[in-house]
């Protein structure tokens, strides 16, 4: 008798359903998760993989030897690297275009490279909005490397003792 | 309303003239502002329910994403509509506009405070209940002429829920009926004179919930939506609906939310009075309150509810939705209609004497 009147009062009082408005109405109140990305953004990891660039040393000598490693390991056959020996001997590509298309951003040609030459950096925010700028040779890609050294730097310096 | 007015225009113009000026200015008052509450609804709704998921809302158009309606608007308008081979042209077009029909007309008769009422009728609650009613023609319609499977399902579900919740409804409003001892909505409200525990709330409290649960049906609303279920019939009866004729569906449903909110406030939350009316402090304290903004306050309360409750429920199974209307909602109204004869032959409590 004790547990149909329980049950009764349970159903006819609505209290489940109290409960559930409860529920959402303390999410009502809560922190919001939401980041507005333009204007906020979520923190970056140093191993974060984005868009890739080649090194120099601190010369100014460029730090790919040609070797072909990353094309070899590259799974969406992405690179496309054509090398010559150079005037003092030296083996250097002549072409190192990667495919933006193609590439699928595993980070292998970075693990793969013995020199550091390749490298992903953090930087995501780009696009193609036709076919043509999407093949980076390797003017855009040391230009680019340049141009972020000293994130990149730092970025493999915090790592270095996990490699 | 605007009896001033008109008296001024006649002065002047043709009897008929100032009659037809006052009507359309009548008309232009009510149905606007709730036009424009009904685009700004859509936008709590969004934000309601995205807060209670933890995010944001839209938040991109306008400050706080206050234009989102605006903008959505303005999309809908530019689309285009576009007609099934197979569909029948006529009542394809016909429909929304006999869906929204309704739920713009049932208005009329919705006092906004006291003698703030486009026609002031005897039978303002047969009336609303009437045209109400008379809007699950245009979602029929709707599913008939778009010659598809899933919008003739969503049509016939939606004709069968409505029907079973009308009755539960109808038995809801009689207890009312019962107490008020009058049809006329001003009068209602005019009953409950006295304070909270005037309202009929209280003697009524069932018929509160069952009234509002019937209200949730009659506008399609979560859990009650199976007319739309998209898990099931993909969008029910507007899915061959695009562009603004989608729209006038949706301005329908908003329509007819916001008059369920108005028709539960003035039932049973004492529409217009102030809820402090006889408490020595709070009643003075609450004085500069208009009796537009206790409504508004009430009404914005429900139509929150109606948010919130979208959020927390999952959609009902079809023939879970049809054992609550007919097994538990109409038996407890008529049991509540007698338990209100009763208290009335004993007078009991405020409410009765």
């Amino acid at each position: 008798m004790g547990k149909f009147l329980k049950h009764q009062i349970k159903t006819w009082g609505l209290t489940e359903l109290f409960k559930g408005l409860s529920v959402t109405g303390k999410y009502l109140f809560k922190r919001k998760i939401t980041v507005r990305y333009p204007e906020e953004k979520t923190p970056l990891s140093p191993r974060f993989r984005g868009h890739h660039a080649l090194r120099r040393y601190e010369n100014g000598e460029e730090r790919c030897i040609a070797c072909k490693l990353c094309e070899a390991v590259c799974p969406a056959n992405a690179i496309t690297i054509e090398s010559e020996e150079r005037d003092d001997g030296s083996r250097r590509t002549t072409q190192y275009d990667i495919d933006m298309f193609k590439c699928i951003y595993c980070g292998f040609c970075e693990e793969a490279c013995p020199v550091d030459a390749i490298v992903e950096t953090r930087v995501f925010e780009y696009e193609f909005q036709e076919r043509g700028p999407h093949i980076r040779t390797k003017e855009d890609l040391l230009a680019f490397g340049d141009e972020h050294e000293e994130q990149i730097a730092a970025d493999r310096a915090v790592d270095a003792k996990y490699r | 309303m605007f009896d001033t007015l008109q008296a001024f225009l006649s002065g002047f113009l043709f009897e008929w003239l100032a009659i037809v000026i006052t009507l359309v200015l009548q008309t232009v008052s009510v149905v606007l502002p709730i036009m424009l509450v009904v685009a700004w609804l859509t936008y709590a709704e969004r934000k309601v329910i995205g807060y209670m998921q933890v995010r944001m809302g839209p938040n991109r158009v306008g400050p706080v994403g206050l234009l989102q309606p605006i903008a959505d608007a303005l999309k809908l308008m530019t689309k285009e509509v576009i007609f099934p081979a197979q569909s029948n042209k006529y009542l394809f077009i016909i429909a929304p506009v006999l869906a929204l029909a309704p739920a713009v007309a049932a208005w009329a008769v919705i006092p906004f405070s006291d003698g703030m009422v486009v026609s002031d009728i005897n039978a303002g609650v047969l009336y609303v209940l009437a045209v109400s009613s008379i809007l699950v023609y245009g979602i029929i319609i709707a599913g008939w002429a778009s010659n598809s499977k899933y919008a003739f399902l969503g049509a016939l579900r939606g004709s069968a829920q409505k029907i079973s919740y009308e009755i539960a409804m109808g038995f809801a409003l009689v207890t009312v009926l019962m107490i008020a001892g009058s049809m006329n909505l001003t009068e209602i409200v005019n009953g409950q004179k006295g304070g909270v525990l005037h309202w009929y709330l209280l003697p009524l409290l069932p018929m509160f919930f069952v009234y509002f649960i019937s209200g949730l049906a009659e506008t399609n609303r979560t859990p009650f939506d199976v007319i739309e279920g998209e898990a099931e019939i993909v969008a029910g009866f507007h899915v061959d609906y695009s562009g603004m004729t989608f729209g006038v569906f949706m301005l329908a449903e908003y329509a007819m939310m916001i008059l369920i909110s108005f028709m539960t406030s003035i039932m049973f939350l004492g529409g217009w009075l102030s809820p402090f009316e006889g408490i020595p402090v709070l009643e003075s304290m609450f004085a500069w309150v208009p009796q537009l903004g206790w409504l508004a306050f009430k009404v914005s309360f429900l139509l929150f509810v109606f948010l919130w409750l979208r959020a927390t429920f999952p959609r009902y199974r079809y023939d879970q939705l049809m054992r609550l209307g007919w097994k538990v909602l109409i038996p407890l109204t008529i049991v509540w209609v007698f338990v209100v004869g009763a208290m009335q032959y004993f007078s009991f409590g405020p409410w009765f004497n």
